[in-house]
């Protein structure tokens, strides 16, 4: 656990050393595109921050300055299974992306949505030793969290404190300074597979770039495309996306829970691929050309040209309607999303005050899903699209990038995890002069 | 229908990976960089140029060439006939001293204006004894222009070796053949009679009112006058404040025709008491008058 705690610190100070020079890179990592985006760090206006909040609510003080997309290639389900091909794709986006910004990046920060995430909720108890709460006792609080055993080769990605209660006061927010005699707090862990985590600093660090951060593709989709009224009262989002469809819960402003589905759009191609025997590429052009998930009537006449260059003329002239074509699109999309109502029952999304829904993602794009989602997820379904940044290009303003902005705000305003906070003295290596300065620094 | 061999190739060839190599991306970054934009911008050609430099100068027939082909251009320039002296005019002096003034610059020319060396040309001419300024100027149309002051004598030197011309200030002017030539010029005499000319002048101009007897002054052991009159009257004059003994003569010999009487000489050395010395006939009448010697036996 420590060796962990010690990465995740040494991958902040790298973004906090990015941030100084003003220049840092986001990329997603998904099934079917790698997006890059450069942002550019600004000195926040002193005007603008004497007053509170401003008009772009803290996020105007980054610009992107350079975008690209890519085909993705080697990565099934969120996670890299040809290294090289991913190595190279990812230096396609990066090459593209540092040409349009015209400036070298050396500090990335990366998503991804595969390497199965499982939630877990951690619960903390410490008495207070002086009835004020200081900041050596959130952090011993945070270690007194009992750490679930997540299993063998798997890896903290998010640890968050969620909640703290002093006494029976609970829903604090920052209890430094009250005063109380027992703090307990609540803490929301996310672990994926080690392997996965590994292969993608390794594929990073071969395009000569350093990782200052990596964050899950369905926590950061749910800051890009919730409103700030959802994430406080409760919401979940839900990122489809080619290889994988992400799940994270939001309420209070934190993320409560998060899961995935290994099912997406890619399966959607591939159904049609099968069904209607024609190539991927054909396949994929015809379900975003045509694709939809609600037949009428006047889908039967609409005939849709095939194509193929296989030779056999009566193959390559077929045609079908888009009624057939919906026929196979949608028993694979109300799988999806029946799989994640299953995900987020196991999850006791019923009992949340609210239960809004937000689906985004590549796959979102769907023509009529909204519908079909609201009758298997429930009414409150909406279709949501990432919040505009600045400089953001408008080709890179769909519901597809939604994790990419995520990761934008998240590098931006990254919300206190488990190793921001101080280390418990006692922690510390028993030789340590840190640990010398911190008892006088408690005891005078 | 299709064949059954080889697959046709593909028109736009085989299909190219849109991923840049991974030397193309580290080149791409490294152009990016800053520093090493600057050093391939400014650095590398710096380097080039200073190389290529060093090379061509490393041998010294080439150095040598090089200098050749720069002097060459040089002199091809200086040789223009904007630049070429073709005539000198001398202004300013008499005809003989113009000739002299040629002679003694002894220029060759036509020659080009970068070869006269100004300073060298000016000083030779003032060292000439008549000249007392020299302004040399290159005019257009290729003259140089040398404009002369000469030097005004003011009195005649007699010495040993001949007559000589001097200016107010002593200098020589020229030699002179005969007194008769300058019979204007007052004459001095004596050694070191150059050196004191202002205070001859002076004394000179001072003795204005006996200039029809004066024949000159004589400079006595290099420190004071003699004014040398007619019938070989001779006025010593003091070393100092000479001018002031003078008038004092004149006043004397306006009161009491001092200077129309038989003296030899005045003495005016010691100004609270003037010496005369008289002639032997003065001398004897003045004795017979005192009756210090007696008087011729009279024919009576």
């Amino acid at each position: 656990m420590t060796d962990l705690y010690q990465s995740q610190r040494a991958m902040r100070n790298m973004r906090r050393a990015a941030m100084q020079r003003g220049v840092v890179a986001i990329l997603d990592v998904g099934t079917s595109k790698i997006a890059c985006l450069v942002l550019r760090f600004d000195a926040v206006d002193p005007d603008r921050d004497s007053d509170g909040v401003g008009p772009m609510a803290g996020q105007s003080n980054f610009r992107v300055i350079g975008a690209a997309t890519t085909r993705s290639r080697g990565v099934r389900f969120g996670e890299i299974a040809v290294m090289n091909e991913t190595e190279r794709a990812i230096r396609t986006a990066v090459q593209a992306a540092q040409k349009m910004a015209n400036v070298r990046v050396d500090h990335v920060i990366a998503c991804f949505s595969g390497g199965d995430p499982r939630s877990y909720g951690l619960a903390g108890e410490w008495q207070l030793q002086d009835s004020v709460v200081t900041e050596q006792d959130v952090a011993r609080v945070l270690a007194a969290c009992d750490t679930p055993d997540f299993g063998d080769g798997r890896e903290i990605l998010h640890a968050q404190p969620v909640n703290f209660a002093l006494d029976h006061r609970s829903g604090l927010g920052d209890p430094r300074g009250q005063i109380g005699n027992r703090l307990a707090c609540d803490m929301h862990m996310l672990s994926v597979d080690a392997s996965v985590v590994q292969n993608l600093l390794y594929c990073i660090k071969r395009c000569d770039l350093e990782l200052a951060g990596i964050a899950s593709s369905a926590y950061v989709s749910g800051i890009s495309s919730l409103v700030e009224d959802e994430q406080e009262l409760g919401a979940a989002c839900i990122d489809m996306g080619g290889g994988a469809t992400g799940i994270s819960i939001f309420m209070k402003k934190h993320m409560i829970y998060s899961d995935s589905v290994r099912m997406g759009g890619d399966h959607v191609t591939s159904d049609i691929s099968k069904g209607l025997q024609v190539p991927l590429v054909v396949a994929e052009r015809i379900k975003t050309k045509h694709g939809g998930v609600y037949a009428t009537g006047q889908d039967d006449r609409e005939m849709i040209e095939m194509g193929g260059d296989s030779g056999d003329w009566e193959k390559d002239r077929r045609q079908i309607s888009r009624t057939e074509l919906i026929g196979i699109m949608r028993p694979r999309v109300e799988e999806i999303l029946e799989e994640v109502r299953a995900r987020l029952d196991a999850a006791a999304f019923d009992s949340l005050p609210c239960q809004q829904i937000v689906i985004t993602g590549g796959a979102a794009q769907i023509p009529g899903l909204d519908g079909l989602a609201s009758r298997i997820l429930g009414q409150r379904v909406r279709m949501g699209r990432p919040l505009r940044v600045q400089g953001l290009p408008q080709a890179a303003n769909g519901s597809a990038f939604s994790s990419a902005v995520g990761l934008c705000l998240f590098a931006a305003h990254p919300q206190d995890e488990w190793w921001d906070f101080d280390i418990p003295t006692e922690r510390y290596p028993a030789r340590s002069l840190k640990r010398a300065f911190r008892w006088f620094k408690d005891n005078w | 229908m299709q064949s059954l061999g080889r697959p046709l190739p593909r028109a736009d060839g085989p299909r190219r990976d849109p991923a840049p190599s991974r030397w193309q991306y580290r080149m791409q970054r490294l152009w990016l960089t800053p520093l090493f934009r600057v050093l391939f911008r400014v650095g590398l050609p710096l380097l080039v140029v200073g190389g290529i430099t060093t090379a061509v100068l490393q041998s010294d027939a080439r150095r040598a060439a090089i200098g050749q082909s720069f002097a060459d251009l040089r002199t091809k320039f200086e040789q223009r006939p904007e630049f070429r002296v073709s005539l000198l005019s001398v202004e300013g002096a008499s005809r003989d001293l113009t000739d002299a003034v040629r002679a003694k610059l002894a220029l060759k020319l036509p020659q080009s204006s970068f070869d006269l060396n100004m300073d060298a040309l000016r000083q030779k001419a003032e060292s000439m004894d008549a000249v007392a300024s020299a302004e040399l100027r290159v005019r257009a149309g290729g003259v140089l222009q040398v404009v002369v002051t000469e030097r005004d004598p003011a009195a005649i030197w007699r010495t040993d070796a001949g007559l000589v011309l001097l200016d107010a200030t002593g200098h020589r002017v020229a030699g002179l053949l005969a007194r008769a030539d300058r019979a204007d010029l007052p004459l001095v005499a004596g050694q070191g009679a150059d050196a004191a000319m202002p205070e001859a002048l002076a004394i000179l101009d001072a003795a204005q009112p006996v200039a029809t007897r004066l024949r000159g002054l004589v400079r006595m052991g290099e420190r004071r006058w003699d004014l040398v009159l007619d019938r070989d009257q001779r006025i010593l004059l003091p070393s100092e404040n000479p001018v002031a003994a003078v008038e004092r003569l004149l006043a004397l010999d306006q009161a009491e025709k001092l200077l129309d009487r038989d003296i030899l000489s005045i003495d005016l050395r010691n100004q609270d008491r003037p010496a005369l010395r008289l002639a032997p006939f003065a001398m004897n009448e003045l004795r017979k008058a005192q009756g210090l010697v007696p008087a011729a036996e009279s024919d009576l």
